[in-house]
C-alpha cells in the first residue's frame, strides 16, 4: 500500500497487443470491469499515446509491430514506464520458436515492469502497475536539470503550436 | 463528385484491443471502400508443428487464442484422435461440451460488453463483463485457469469434476441466467440501441453465404449453419439448434448472440443433468499417421484444423482455418455506406479476433 499512500495523480495507461494470444489483452480489459475496477485509483485506459503515462504491452515483437511499438513508446511524453504483461512479452514465451516472433518487448524498447504469467492474472497485472507507479514517480523526481528543461520546452512548443 | 479522402484506422486505436489496419476511403463522411491489412500479430503458430510433439501441440494450439482457447485445444485433439482413431470416454465428451459452453458464454459475454462499449453505452459494457467475471469463476474453479484452461488433452481431459461442484453449477444456473435475460433484454429490445444497430451493416443471405461467412455473421443473416449441429463431443446426444435471424444488420448478428448466450446455457444445463460415470481419459499410445479435417464451432464460428502425420511424434503440416480470416470479406462488404462513426460498430459486428485470423 506504500505506493497507493503516496499517489498523487492519475496514470494513465496504453495499451498495445504486440502478438500476443489475447489472453493477457482480456485480462488487462478485466482489470477495469467492476470486480477489479482500477479506474476507482484513476488509471483509465486510454488510445491516445500523448495522453499516456505507462505503456502496457502484451506479447512478442514481430517483423511488422516492431515499428509500431517504437513508434507508440517515442510518442509517450516522459516520464514514461513500460510494463511487459504476460511471458510472451518477457522472452517471446510459448511462441518464442515461432519464425516470425523476433522475442521480448525488451528486444525494441526498454522494459520497467515484468509481469509473469500465461495468461497473467488482473491481479498480477494490477500489481505490476502498481509498481510501474512507484517507478514513475522515481522518474519524475530524477528528471532534474536537461531533461526536465527539455521536456519543459516541448510543453511551451506544444502549448504555443495549438495557440 | 466529392472529394475521396483516405482515413487509416489502426493498427493501435481505441476501440480494438486487438491490432486491424483498414484503410477506409471516404466521400465526405460516408464510406466507400474499406482495404484491411493484417499481419501485425502473426506469430507462425502452423510451422511449430514440426517442433512440437503432437501431445504438446495442445497447449499451442490454445494458445492460438486466449478467448477460443479451449474449443481451439478441443478441436485439434478431436483431429490427432480421429488420425489414431482414439475413442473418447463418454464423461470426457461432456465435460468438454460444458467447458466449450462455458468458453462460448464468456466469449459472446465479452462481446456483448465491448459491442456496447463501440455504441458508448459504457453501463452495459461494464454489466456484461460483470456477469462474465462469474462464467471465468467457474472456470476457474473447475479448470484452475480462468482465460487459458489447459484442460483438453489427446485422449480425454486432464481433470473431472466431482459432484459436489456439478450440483452447485447447476443450482447456479437459474439465478444466471435470470441476469443474462436482463442483460439481453436491453441489447434487444432498448429503443437506443435498436435506432443505432438497425438497418446498419447490412448483408444479405445469399452474398453471406457467397462471401464464405461464418458463425454469427451468417446465422445473423439468415444462413442456418452450426457446425454443432453435427454433432462432435456431446453435442449429438444433447441435441442442438442453431440460432438464427434474418434481417443480417448489426442488430440481428447482435441478437444472434444474445440468443446464443441462452442456448449455452440451456446446453450446460442438460449436459450436467446427463453427466455419465466413468473415466475421463484413455492412454494414448502410438503416433498419428494419416490426415484429417477437424471442424468444431467456436464463439465466431467454424473453425478448420487440418492435421497431417508422417508416423512421426511431430506432425508434418497443420493448417488452420480460423472464422475471423472468413468473415473478412463480408465485413468489407459491410462497411461501404456506412457512415465514419459507426465503423466500429460494424467492424465490431464480426467479433474481430486477431490473434486466430493471424496466428
Amino acid at each position: 500500500m506504500s505506493t497507493m499512500a503516496f499517489l498523487k495523480r492519475s496514470p494513465w495507461i496504453l495499451h498495445y497487443d504486440a502478438s500476443s494470444c489475447n489472453g493477457c489483452d482480456i485480462e488487462v480489459l478485466a482489470c477495469l470491469t467492476p470486480l477489479y475496477d482500477v479506474e476507482r485509483f484513476g488509471i483509465i485506459n486510454t488510445g491516445n499515446p500523448k495522453h499516456a503515462d505507462i505503456l502496457l504491452i502484451t506479447g512478442g515483437i514481430n517483423a511488422q509491430n516492431r515499428e509500431v511499438v517504437e513508434n507508440i513508446y517515442e510518442q509517450i511524453p516522459e516520464p514514461k514506464v513500460v510494463i511487459a504483461v504476460g511471458v510472451c512479452a518477457a522472452t517471446g514465451g510459448v511462441f518464442r520458436e515461432c519464425y516470425n516472433i523476433v522475442g521480448g518487448i525488451d528486444k525494441v524498447i526498454p522494459v520497467d515492469v515484468y509481469v509473469p504469467g500465461c495468461a497473467a492474472r488482473p491481479e498480477q497485472i494490477i500489481d505490476g502497475v502498481v509498481t510501474a507507479l512507484s517507478i514513475l514517480e522515481e522518474k519524475r523526481g530524477k528528471m532534474t536539470g536537461a531533461a526536465r528543461t527539455k521536456e519543459e520546452a516541448r510543453h511551451a512548443e506544444q502549448a504555443g503550436e495549438s495557440t | 463528385m466529392p472529394e475521396r479522402i483516405i482515413v487509416p484506422f489502426g493498427p493501435q486505436h481505441p476501440v480494438l484491443p486487438e491490432p486491424i489496419h483498414v484503410d477506409l476511403v471516404l466521400e465526405d463522411e460516408k464510406v466507400v471502400e474499406a482495404i484491411p491489412s493484417i499481419g501485425y500479430i502473426h506469430r507462425g503458430l502452423e510451422q511449430l508443428v514440426q517442433k512440437r510433439e503432437y501431445t504438446e501441440y495442445v497447449y499451442v494450439a490454445e494458445r492460438i487464442c486466449g478467448i477460443c482457447s479451449f474449443i481451439h485445444a478441443l478441436c485439434y485433439s478431436q483431429g490427432i484422435e480421429h488420425i489414431m482413431k482414439i475413442e473418447v470416454p463418454d464423461r470426457a465428451r461432456y465435460l468438454r461440451t460444458i467447458w466449450s459452453e462455458c468458453s462460448r458464454l464468456h466469449s459472446h459475454l465479452l462481446w456483448l460488453g465491448l459491442f456496447a462499449d463501440s455504441m458508448g453505452f459504457e453501463n452495459l459494457f461494464m454489466r456484461s463483463w460483470q456477469l462474465r467475471e462469474s462464467v471465468l469463476d467457474v472456470l476457474e474453479d473447475t479448470t484452475g485457469g480462468r482465460v487459458i484452461q489447459g484442460t483438453c488433452k489427446v485422449g480425454g481431459v486432464r481433470r473431472d469434476i466431482g459432484q459436489e461442484k456439478l450440483d452447485e453449477m447447476h443450482r447456479e444456473l437459474d439465478p444466471f441466467e435470470q441476469k443474462c435475460r436482463d442483460l439481453g433484454d436491453v441489447f434487444l429490445n432498448d429503443e437506443t440501441v435498436k435506432y443505432r444497430l438497425r438497418g446498419l451493416g447490412v448483408i444479405t443471405k445469399d452474398e453471406a453465404y457467397a462471401l464464405g461467412a461464418a458463425g454469427p455473421t451468417a446465422r445473423g443473416s439468415g444462413v442456418a449453419m452450426d457446425h454443432r449441429e453435427t454433432g462432435y463431443a456431446a453435442y449429438g446426444d444433447l441435441g442442438f439448434k442453431p440460432v438464427v435471424e434474418t434481417a443480417g444488420d448489426c442488430y440481428a448478428r447482435c441478437a444472434v448472440r444474445v440468443k446464443e448466450v441462452y442456448a449455452s446455457i440451456d446446453i450446460i444445463r442438460r449436459a450436467i443433468e446427463e453427466m455419465p460415470e466413468g473415466p475421463i481419459d484413455v492412454k494414448v499410445k502410438g503416433t498419428p499417421d494419416g490426415e484429417y479435417f477437424s471442424r468444431a464451432e467456436q464463439p465466431r464460428g467454424e473453425v478448420v484444423h487440418y492435421l497431417r502425420g508422417d508416423g512421426s511424434k511431430h506432425l508434418a503440416r497443420a493448417r488452420i482455418r480460423t472464422p475471423t480470416l472468413a468473415n473478412i470479406p463480408p465485413l468489407v462488404k459491410m462497411l461501404p455506406g456506412a457512415q465514419l462513426a459507426d465503423v466500429p460498430v460494424v467492424v465490431l459486428s464480426i467479433d474481430p479476433c486477431i490473434s486466430c485470423t493471424e496466428r
